[in-house]
């Protein structure tokens, strides 16, 4: 069984904190097929189209058959561990910080055998372990052994937390608790063990329905955050930026306009004053001071999700501007997430169809629930997710996408 | 006195004879501003985003980019504001008569009033009974109704509920006599519009701005510090910015009143 992760303590304020440190990252272009992968939570592998032998690691051609037809495909990930290897010393700083370190070599049920990191309960050759595929805090592809049946306080494992951003024993911020997900999701983090949760308000004198159940919440606080003010979010930073381990962007600005009305323009720039450039200012107030304590303990900073629209992967004219402004919001996130790797901080975006809520109520089912978009959020935090999709509207987009992005493009017109 | 009146009012302002008042709240990000029901277009809040500091961006020196609504703090209603005034020459703000921006007032105090009921509404009766002590509302003066509104904060200064805003103001027939047998030049309130918060529930809908704007007056809103001024005598001087074909616009407003010692 593993060691259950202790509630850190408080700060030695004469320590120095450390300086994040990467694993090594240099992948060839074939390798990031594995990153697509792991990016989405999902365990896929190169298959032969022509004789379907599955193949790693990812090759132009199938050893077996010479046929260039392979594609990367979802793989079973059962598999038995042949070998161990616990490293103790190596030259490389970001492993020298965290050995002992285990690695393995695991023959897949399917065929191909692969080296992979190893939870520390995974036993000796011969047991029985799935894979997975995931990202390591520089954001490249790594494979990962759990041993089968699941043991105690597993997910406590020290080699596992640092692929994950477990919400357990860390302070989070959601930035706009008038958000419809703001309740669910402060309840989830709690459930998950987070310490503290802040929770951004905007226009304290608006009343808003939600205010008593997010102040029933207990770790709760309430605190001053306006997106769309310069000022307050620099302020927020200033007081509790050293304390936020995971940054949840739950800003949105959902106001139907047709791209002809006389006002549209006026709710284009409403939604990108207060989503896109609310995540830049957000980024420029909170982003150096997360990226900087990457390595602040075993539980610093970690993770930024920004919830976002699956619109925004392709526009849905019914929602244009809502749609155009989650597009910018997800480059931006793109940029986000080359500034703060340097600390190691993983940026998560999560993408949802509509949501059940008010804004989208002329659009028919399937909606999310907003509590169904919080547990997806937390879950995809605890396994290191990077694009989380969330509902059967986002899935099917997101499978569409993959296949032909001009047929998503022309069907939402209809 | 000597025949120039400038001159003589010169001297009162340097000797204190003549106190000047600031009416006006600062503008800043978290002053609330009228909120419409969310699917209307919304009135912008007060932002301000540094251009430079003294730094990289600017050396030497300071300044900053600004963005708000028309109808952003303490501000000026022009008679384009509504639809009743729609059609009326001159009726922006960069067309307003500048003679127009200074004039008299009357301070009507309802604060005892307003504090017992948020929804007090000023009447023809407490406009007789001002005339009364203080004689007849002159043409081409401000009314200002005193609340003291303007010294509560946030939430109580909104006063947002379930059906709405609930803060004091006009009823119609009151309106109609001061606009129409007072001839005022304008109406002005310390709380977020020269209307009651219920005032879309009243007939005609938001009585003061149909009647003022519709025979060409205007609206002060947000003012402050109106417990400094006496019932009769503040000379108001109040001058938007001049924006080409302007509804409205924050304004600095400045109350001239005379010391009684000095007489
Ligand atoms: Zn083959």
């Amino acid at each position: 069984m593993t060691e259950p992760l202790a509630k850190p303590k408080r700060k030695n304020p004469l320590a120095r904190m450390r300086q994040p440190l990467l694993p090594p990252s240099a992948r060839s272009r074939k390798a990031h097929e594995l990153t697509l992968a792991a990016a989405s939570g999902r365990f896929m592998l190169q298959c032969c189209s022509e004789c379907g032998q599955y193949t790693y690691p990812p090759r132009e051609a199938c050893p077996n058959c010479l046929s260039s037809d392979l594609r990367l495909q979802d793989t079973p990930t059962g598999g038995v561990l042949l070998s161990e290897t616990r490293i103790d010393v190596t030259s490389d700083p970001y492993y020298r910080e965290h050995t002992p370190w285990r690695t393995g070599l695991v023959r897949l049920d399917c065929g191909p055998s692969i080296v992979t990191h190893l939870r520390g309960d995974c036993g000796g050759p011969g047991n029985r372990v799935v894979l997975s595929l995931q990202l390591d805090r520089g954001g490249q592809a790594v494979f990962f052994a759990k041993p089968i049946p699941e043991t105690p306080n597993m997910e406590d494992d020290l080699q596992w937390l640092e692929l994950t951003a477990d919400p357990k024993h860390r302070r989070v911020l959601i930035t706009d608790g008038r958000s419809p997900v703001a309740v669910a999701l402060a309840q989830a983090l709690k459930k998950a063990g987070a310490t503290k949760i802040f929770i951004g308000v905007s226009d304290r004198w608006k009343p808003f329905n939600e205010q008593k159940s997010l102040e029933s919440i207990d770790g709760i606080e309430l605190v001053d955050l306006d997106l769309t003010n310069e000022r307050s979010v620099q302020e927020l930073a200033m007081d509790i930026g050293a304390k936020v381990e995971i940054l949840i962007n739950t800003a949105d600005h959902v106001r139907p306009a047709h791209l002809f009305d006389a006002g549209a323009a006026n709710t284009a720039r409403d939604s990108i004053d207060y989503m896109v450039m609310g995540l830049m200012r957000l980024a420029q107030a909170f982003g150096p001071v997360m990226r900087s304590r990457g390595a602040d303990g075993p539980t610093g900073a970690v993770a930024w999700v920004n919830v976002l629209s699956v619109h925004g992967l392709s526009n849905a004219p019914q929602f244009g501007v809502h749609s155009a402004a989650h597009a910018a919001c997800l480059s931006l996130s793109q940029w986000l997430r080359t500034e703060l790797r340097p600390g190691g901080i993983r940026v998560i975006n999560a993408f949802s169809g509509p949501l059940d809520t008010e804004w989208f109520q002329t659009v028919p089912p399937p909606k999310v629930a907003p509590k169904a978009l919080a547990d997806a959020i937390v879950d995809g935090l605890k396994c290191g997710i990077e694009d989380i999709y969330v509902g059967d509207v986002a899935k099917d987009i997101e499978a569409r996408l993959f296949d032909n992005p001009k047929a998503v493009e022309r069907e939402a017109g209809q | 006195m000597s025949g120039n009146i400038l001159d003589a009012f010169a001297r009162a302002l340097a000797s204190g004879a003549v106190r000047v008042i600031d009416l006006t709240h600062t503008l800043s990000p978290d002053f609330p501003v009228i909120v419409m029901p969310p699917e209307l277009g919304q009135s912008a809040p007060f932002r301000m985003e540094r251009i430079s500091r003294y730094d990289a961006s600017g050396p030497a020196w300071y300044w900053n980019n600004l963005s708000f609504g028309e109808h952003t703090g303490t501000h000026f209603d022009a008679p384009v504001h509504w639809y009743t005034g729609r059609d009326l020459p001159l009726n922006t703000v960069d067309t307003l008569p500048p003679a127009d921006m200074i004039a008299p007032a009357c301070v009507i105090d309802c604060s005892a009033e307003a504090e017992r009921d948020a929804d007090f509404l000023l009447t023809v009766a407490e406009v007789t009974a001002w005339e009364e002590k203080h004689g007849r509302i002159p043409a081409q003066s401000w009314v200002l109704l005193r609340t003291d509104w303007s010294k509560k904060r946030a939430a109580a200064y909104a006063n947002l509920r379930a059906d709405g805003a609930h803060t004091p103001g006009p009823d119609a027939a009151v309106m109609r006599l001061l606009v129409e047998e007072r001839g005022i030049i304008g109406f002005g309130t310390e709380t977020i519009g020269t209307d009651a918060g219920q005032a879309g529930h009243f007939s005609p809908p938001y009585p003061a701005h149909h009647y003022l704007h519709g025979a060409g007056r205007y609206g002060l809103q947000c003012l402050t510090n109106l417990d400094q001024l006496p019932p009769t005598g503040a000379m108001i001087v109040a001058a938007p910015l001049k924006i080409q074909n302007g509804s409205g616009s924050p304004l600095r407003v400045l109350a001239l009143v005379q010391e009684r010692s000095t007489g």
